[in-house]
């Protein structure tokens, strides 16, 4: 049984221009102690998708407007509110790309982990929950964490905050950890460091993932399993062997075509995609991709393609990944 | 100048930011932003610098335009040497160096049509005629991929990407010999990044520009470089072929940047350094070798003796007292710990 499950998720915003719905009947399951990757450039409808499961889209601009999520036999949908809360941070727990805007600037560090862990065991004796908020910030490699339990979040670096956001999520012992963009302010040495600690405490606690980043690289090295959007939609599923050996979707193709790769000859023409990810007031009838398609025709214009299995565990959204394939 | 001689050449360039403090805010100490560093560039090259937040990269391309006035050391433009210049002559230097910043829109005048931020290098050199200025406008629209009808639209009105190529197409407008790119596809999507460093090395080939790209993602720098400067924390600590300092990195610095990339591709086999901490504060930056901190083949003296940029061969240098014996240990997979 999966852990969490989502089908036919769509959300919607109130713009200037009217009701505008920013993800599209978006569907997957995470299982437990699985990493997945929801990947995706700017405006994708990655973030919103993640704030949809948490029921955390900013109101009353934001609203699910269609589907369910389901965390083990629960219905997220139909939970009220108070129940949804102790969801939250507890068997789900969130972290993002900038701590500083997550973190109370002018509480200690410790005082706000132990504020975290007295939620989720309010019986638990102040000695207990000093000790706890010790072995979080043991856990999550913060040297001296005595001294820096007294500290305030800005006398932290980059990294060492998001340190602090994952001992945070931590303290409930999650099933689930959302990760949206949680390394992508950082510098690429602390990025390293960041994603082995997640992956030891995933093999450490068995928790689940869903790291959402615009880098593949990033994907490659920690997901076991890819969903790609594009301009609300999932274009395409897979493993992240078959996606990366074998990707299916122009999209997926282009956008791995696009990398600079450090292997790669410098000074070289790379490959494109040409014009730009349609707005959300302009998005197209049919595949909200089709205008950049190389493999475009009138069918791409006029229908949404379904997402169609293309082997076992592999799905892609295109009407043409037959020809796209041959090609 | 002469022939032969390289467009730019920077020596010792130094920039101390004063630290201010207490109530009569008395100078506590220096942000010890860039320190002696030094580099050539000729006509139509790319120079990539590359380094981590803090490294000091930024800091050097904007000392060059004198953006920052530098603390010390000198930047011969064309033999000329652009810390000493007047008002005048460095009115007269920016029309042949110029800069694209990470957002355009931050240097964009939001309340100017596109045409009119076009025309404006035009009118500040008292260039071309109103009708002369709008045409060369259009034309670099043109040239930069954009329609003409670009010109009557105000900077919000574009995507990022579009905004960039009006960035790039303001700075190619007085026909520059040098642009430097500080970050300057840093925050666009990678469909849009590839767009625009095509973009730039076409402009490149075609107007014999050089270029000094500044980035922090090491991929796209060796991309579009012919040479790279690698720093940390305000130093040159490698300088090689782009092509080099990928196949065959010295510093153990460079080594654990490389080493520290996501290789998009679930395969690859990950024998990864993780580089233990964080950068030190350039405030007080270590003694000695800077990363010896950090370094997992640091021995006793460098802490304590700085190592000189040391020339290895073909133009490439390291500042490293142990290269020979860490780029061997590299060969033979790491140290081993």
């Amino acid at each position: 049984m999966p852990l969490l499950s989502v089908c036919d998720l769509s959300a919607a915003f109130d713009t200037e221009d009217g009701e505008v719905t920013v993800v599209d009947r978006v569907s997957f399951e995470i299982d437990p102690g699985e990493t997945l990757g929801l990947v995706g450039e700017s405006g994708c409808g990655k973030s919103v998708t993640a704030l949809s499961i948490m029921g955390l889209l900013p109101k009353p601009a934001g609203r699910v407007v269609g589907g369910t999520v389901g965390f083990r036999d629960e219905s997220l949908n139909d939970l009220p509110a108070e129940r949804l809360r102790a969801f939250r941070g507890n068997r789900i727990a969130m972290i993002f790309q900038e701590p500083m805007t997550a973190l109370n600037p002018v509480q200690r560090v410790g005082r706000q982990l132990a504020e975290a862990y007295a939620l989720h065991a309010p019986s638990a004796g102040a000695a207990a929950v000093r000790s706890r908020v010790l072995e979080l910030l043991e856990q999550v490699g913060i040297p001296a964490p005595d001294r820096r339990m007294a500290e305030y979040p800005h006398q932290l670096s980059g990294g060492m905050r998001q340190r602090v956001m994952i001992a945070m999520a931590l303290a409930s012992r999650p099933d689930l950890l959302i990760a949206d963009e949680p390394t992508t302010a950082l510098d690429v040495t602390i990025q390293a460091q960041i994603l082995e600690l997640l992956r030891d405490l995933q093999t450490e606690t068995g928790m689940a993932i869903l790291f959402i980043t615009h880098d593949l690289g990033v994907i490659a090295e920690l997901c076991s399993r890819v969903v790609v959007m594009y301009a609300g939609r999932i274009a395409e599923q897979a493993t992240a062997r078959a996606l990366f050996a074998a990707p299916r979707h122009p999209y997926t193709k282009g956008l791995l075509a696009s990398i600079p790769r450090l292997e790669g000859e410098p000074k070289t023409v790379l490959t494109t995609i040409p014009g730009t990810v349609p707005g959300v007031g302009e998005l197209p009838a049919g595949c909200r991709f089709a205008n950049r398609c190389p493999h475009g025709v009138d069918v791409c214009r006029e229908r949404a393609p379904p997402l169609e299995g293309v082997a076992v565990g592999h799905d892609v959204a295109c009407h043409r990944w037959r020809v796209v394939e041959a090609a | 100048m002469s022939v032969g001689e390289p467009l730019l050449q920077v020596r010792g360039l130094t920039k101390h930011f004063p630290v201010r403090g207490g109530i009569f805010l008395r100078t506590v100490g220096q942000v010890h932003a860039v320190d002696d560093v030094s580099f050539d560039l000729d006509v139509g090259e790319t120079l990539g610098l590359v380094g981590e937040s803090g490294c000091g990269k930024s800091t050097v391309g904007k000392a060059l335009l004198r953006l920052y006035e530098p603390t010390s050391g000198t930047v011969l433009f064309e033999g000329r040497d652009v810390v000493a210049m007047n008002r005048a002559e460095l009115r007269r230097l920016r029309r042949d160096i110029q800069i694209v910043l990470q957002d355009p829109f931050e240097s964009l005048n939001a309340r100017h049509t596109v045409g009119k931020i076009l025309e404006e290098p035009f009118v500040i050199h008292r260039l071309g005629t109103p009708a002369e200025r709008r045409r060369w406008a259009a034309e670099l629209l043109e040239r930069v991929g954009l329609p003409a009808v670009a010109a009557n639209r105000f900077p919000h009105e574009f995507s990022g990407g579009q905004r960039q190529r009006i960035g790039i197409a303001r700075a190619i407008a007085l026909r520059p010999k040098l642009i430097v790119c500080d970050e300057a596809v840093s925050a666009l999507d990678v469909s849009i990044q590839s767009q625009i460093l095509n973009l730039l090395l076409d402009l490149q080939r075609e107007m014999n520009l050089a270029l000094i790209f500044i980035a922090h993602d090491l991929a796209v720098v060796k991309h579009v470089s012919d040479r790279i400067a690698v720093m940390y924390l305000g130093e040159v600590v490698e300088t090689a072929t782009a092509d080099d300092i990928y196949a065959a990195p010295r510093h153990p610095y460079t080594q654990a940047l490389i080493s520290a990339i996501p290789v998009p591709d679930p395969t690859a086999q990950s024998d990864r350094v993780v580089l233990v901490g964080d950068v030190p504060s350039p405030i007080d930056p270590p003694r000695g070798c800077r990363f010896h901190t950090r370094c997992r083949y640091a021995r006793d003296d460098c802490g304590h003796i700085k190592p000189a940029l040391e020339s290895v061969h073909d133009g490439a240098s390291v500042a490293c007292h142990y290269w020979e014996s860490v780029s061997e240990a590299e060969r033979l997979g790491g140290v081993g710990t």
